[in-house]
């Protein structure tokens, strides 16, 4: 073995440098979405995978290999997930005053997204495992995973299906709202996070504080709401 | 800042205690989050008896806890990178159904989020809970 194959071997062996791959990918994702003033776009989430991706593709590094340095990165979503309990309280006053629009939308649009991508599963003739791995997409990864598997899916094909409804969801709510003309960023906020959880938040936050508060309400009050509704829908749809 | 990073971790830790102690469906860093909002109201309610004044919402900012927090949530985008990167050994997955899976998931997110947003803003206008938060609106 030459010495840059010995060096190379000895690195992929420590979590340092894929910790350090995902820092460097996301500086160049984030420092792409600020220089097109957050275009939609350019969603950080989607062009930090794409580079990573590549470059595990490139060298031949398994996800396990990768995902070894990149936990690290992982880990902190749980308290961030805490971190929300701040914004949370902040706007504790204008959450308080909007609790009939909060729960009137949370519950239209929990169904809506249930409802409409086991419809349309159904239109393309998929089989029941991918339709119970399809029902609960919009929600967080943990919550949809259990989910999944209560109703006969693929968890980690639910993973998938989050995954990249987040990222739809953050590229497509701010366009959408301008183009229905919605400029309450409550309502803007609320409606990224019950349609595409956390990713919808994180971009929630990019735009405006307040939008990222009721982003943050949203992905709480949806997880419970959408483990509730899944079954009874997918009775629906199957009885 | 040290004891912002312990209060978010302790608040995860006794969510995830509770959340697996007691086998509710809920993940310990959603309880964990109910806590530490929890503890934050006690906190002014606290201050309005000591003080006999409304506490300022905007000094959570200045606070260790208030700065950790917007700093995580700043990036929370990075936190669902080693996940996103995940994907791609399910890729094989996703095209066997490729076009219909794309389509329910394009179509049905498109449609809950304005579903969500149409619902919040007609309710809103209905109750008077019409607030409208406009700043930076062409965002």
């Amino acid at each position: 073995m030459n010495r840059v194959e010995t060096l190379w071997v000895y690195l992929t062996a420590t979590p340092l440098l894929w910790l350090t791959a995902t820092l460097a990918a996301y500086v160049i994702a984030d420092h792409l979405s600020k220089a097109t003033q957050r275009n939609p776009l350019m969603n950080p989430v989607l062009f930090s995978v794409i580079i990573l991706a590549s470059l595990l593709w490139i060298t031949g590094t398994a996800y396990e290999t990768y995902f070894n340095g990149a936990q690290f990165v992982h880990f902190l979503l749980g308290p961030a997930t805490v971190a929300l309990a701040i914004p949370l309280h902040q706007n504790w006053l204008k959450i308080r005053q909007s609790i009939i629009p909060i729960l009137g939308a949370l519950v239209a649009g929990s169904l809506t997204a249930i409802v409409s991508a086991v419809a349309i599963g159904l239109l393309f003739g998929m089989p029941a495992d991918v339709l119970a791995s399809l029902a609960p997409k919009s929600v967080t990864a943990a919550i949809a995973m259990g989910i999944s598997q209560e109703i006969g899916g693929q968890p980690s094909l639910t993973a998938t299906l989050v995954i990249s409804t987040g990222i739809l969801g953050a590229i497509m709510v701010t366009p959408l709202m301008n183009a229905m003309g919605l400029k309450d960023f409550r309502a803007r906020g609320f409606a990224a996070g019950v349609a595409s959880h956390g990713i919808g938040t994180a971009r929630a936050f990019q735009v405006d504080p307040v939008a990222g508060a009721f982003a943050g309400i949203a992905l709480g009050l949806n997880g419970l709401l959408t483990a509730i509704l899944v079954p009874i829908v997918m009775r629906w749809f199957f009885n | 800042m040290l004891e912002a990073i312990l209060a978010l971790f302790a608040c995860q830790l006794i969510g995830e205690a509770i959340a697996r102690g007691l086998g509710l469906p809920v993940p310990g860093p959603v309880l964990g989050m109910l806590l530490m909002f929890t503890a934050l109201q006690l906190r002014d309610i606290r201050l309005r008896q000591v003080h006999h004044s409304e506490p300022l919402h905007s000094s959570i900012q200045s606070r260790p806890i208030g700065i950790t927090s917007a700093f995580l949530l700043s990036h929370l985008s990075l936190l669902f990178v080693p996940a996103g990167v995940g994907i791609i050994s399910h890729l094989k997955t996703l095209s066997m159904h490729g076009v219909g899976l794309v389509v329910a998931l394009v179509v049905s997110t498109a449609l809950s989020l304005a579903v969500t947003a149409l619902v919040f803003a007609k309710l809103s206008k209905s109750t008077g809970a019409d607030l409208p938060h406009t700043n930076k609106a062409t965002e």
